[in-house]
């Protein structure tokens, strides 16, 4: 069995993201950038299910700039087997990029897609979603256990107050969410491995993909900054405070 | 401009969000129309209905739609939009679920979890984590839309719209229902409470964390919640979250216990109404979002504000 494993380079979850002074975007200058913590979640899945038996194959796929590669060698050295990256200095949209990786599923004819549910830079939640649909395979998002059979796939979703579990005839989409596992760091030896699988590049213009946008940004602003607090010194001023303001 | 809204329900009762959602819709046109897609779900089709700028609406049921497979509700829908211009769904884990799917399916962009509507194909919504605020004006002939529903009032009742019942879909072939375990919660769910006390690292241990946070919590009535250095350390389970990975929260009064502010946790309640720090730390970062700080040890903090809240009548 072979699983395609999406993954997207983005600001890392400890930086805080700052608002250009020209509020055109996000200042992405010397910021660290890492894998996606929800992508890490869905390289971590598909090797260990790999490392079952049940996955023969763990394909790594990222869409972004020459450094996307990067990212891909960090999947690489957690286990992935071989990676693609389709290159482009475009910022494209969820369902630019579900057009694409409909594109890279024609060519891998994967069994089954295990992608995060979310990127933390867009937040969209909305690509696997989209990718499901343009196939016109089953979806199974906020995973939280992933069970894979010989053409089924029996997934535990993150529903709102509780747990719902889906069978999915494969190929599906499955999106990861945060109880799926915690995801390992990568060996020295590993990472030294990494280097040596392989990475094709495909230049997005190759895939012969519509990626027009449909939303123009207009303006990205920093949100209203909280008025300044007050410090009380005792639990007793604390309630009162709380009183007056009416949330207790 | 026709709008129409997909209710948010549990096949019994009408949740609130859509309420909030039908306000968010009425900022695009004064023509919205709810969809109820579930199973045994009249009563919430009734309850819709009385949604004051309300025009009508429309109920389909089946099995899948009360499961609420998204591949039925992509189904069910993609059909309806050649009446609509827009289609808003309130951004819940179910919504969050099918709405790209119909966006993917009418070949339009979704336009995640708007926050406020600027004019019918102008809106703002939060990215990074609400780090910052994006205006984008989309150019598709049809709008595909989910809506953070803690950004707008609900809408108040008082209408008296029809119901109008429309043919389910045919069920999907590919995906099947096995179950659902919801869980029947002691206390308020995280993402909808309006109280949420959270710890910190500063713990020390799940049973500390245990014997601090949930007492408070309870008598409270409040949920609980923690932060990822928490959740990391093994003291509370990762569902409890709170945080850029973990869930967003906007509760009207956010306790944060321990906590010193992670950007990565600010990330997940900065837009909380009212936000208490207690934290033996007087330079922690997260005094600097905090309303009211109570420079101190949890340990004699909390206690003593137990006792507080039971002079005070709690």
């Amino acid at each position: 069995m072979k699983v395609l494993v999406p993954v997207k380079r983005v600001i890392d979850y400890n930086v805080k993201a700052r608002v250009k002074s020209d509020e055109s975007g996000i200042d992405l200058a010397n910021v660290k950038m890492s894998m996606n913590p929800f992508c890490e979640i869905a390289v971590e899945e598909a090797v260990r299910q790999k490392e079952k038996g049940v996955v023969t194959e763990v394909v790594a796929v990222s869409i972004g700039p020459a450094q996307a590669g990067e990212t891909l060698r960090t999947a690489l050295a957690v286990g992935a087997d071989r990676a693609i990256l389709v290159q482009t200095s475009e910022d494209l949209e969820p369902l630019a990029i579900a057009k694409v990786l409909k594109a890279i599923i024609a060519l891998e004819n994967p069994d089954v897609v295990i992608m995060g549910k979310q990127a933390i830079d867009g937040d969209n939640n909305a690509t696997g979603q989209m990718l499901a649909a343009l196939l016109d395979w089953p979806q199974a998002t906020f995973a939280s256990a992933l069970e894979l059979a010989p053409g089924k796939a029996t997934v535990t979703r993150e529903v709102d107050g509780g747990l719902q579990t889906l069978a999915v005839d494969l190929p599906a989409i499955v999106t990861a969410d945060l109880r799926l596992n915690e995801p390992r760091y990568a060996s020295l030896p590993n990472i030294m491995k990494a280097k040596k699988k392989e990475l094709v590049i495909k230049e997005l213009a190759e895939l012969g993909v519509d990626t027009a946008p449909r939303l123009k940004v207009l303006k990205v602003a920093e949100p209203p900054k909280r008025g300044g607090g007050i410090k009380v010194e005792t639990a007793t001023d604390l309630v009162a405070n709380l009183k007056t303001a009416g949330v207790l | 401009m026709a709008v129409l809204v997909i209710a948010d329900h549990d096949n019994a009762t009408l949740k609130d969000s859509t309420e909030k959602t039908v306000t968010a819709a009425l900022k695009l046109s004064g023509d919205v129309d709810i969809l109820v897609a579930g199973k045994g779900a009249k009563g919430v089709a009734d309850a819709a209905a009385k949604i004051t700028g309300v025009r009508k609406v429309l109920l389909a049921e089946s099995d899948e739609l009360g499961e609420g497979l998204a591949e039925s509700l992509e189904a069910l829908v993609v059909p309806l939009m050649n009446g609509y211009d827009a289609v808003l769904t309130p951004a819940t884990s179910q919504g969050k679920n099918f709405s790209p799917r119909i966006a993917a399916k009418l070949d339009v962009a979704q336009i995640s979890e708007i926050v406020d509507v600027v004019d019918a194909s102008t809106f703002i919504r939060p990215i990074y984590a609400g780090n910052a605020l994006e205006t984008v004006q989309s150019s598709d002939a049809k709008k595909v839309i989910t809506v953070r529903p803690t950004a707008f009032k609900a809408a108040a009742d008082g209408g008296s719209a029809k119901v109008e019942t429309i043919a389910p879909p045919a069920a999907p072939a590919k995906t099947h229902f096995v179950d659902q375990k919801l869980v029947k919660l002691e206390r308020p769910e995280l993402s909808g409470a309006k109280i949420v006390v959270s710890g910190g690292r500063a713990m020390g241990s799940a049973e500390e964390f245990q014997k601090v946070i949930e007492p408070l919590a309870d008598k409270l009535g409040a949920a609980v919640g923690a932060s990822r250095a928490a959740v990391d350390a093994g003291y509370a389970p990762n569902d409890y979250q709170v945080g850029q990975t973990g869930k967003v929260v906007a509760p009207e009064l956010y306790i944060a216990i321990g906590i010193s502010g992670a950007i990565q946790h600010l990330a997940g309640m900065k837009d909380s109404k009212v936000i208490v720090a207690i934290n033996k730390d007087a330079d922690a970062p997260i005094f600097q979002v905090a309303d009211f700080g109570l420079v101190a040890d949890y340990k004699a903090a909390v206690p003593d504000l137990m006792a507080a809240l039971t002079a005070a009548g709690k």
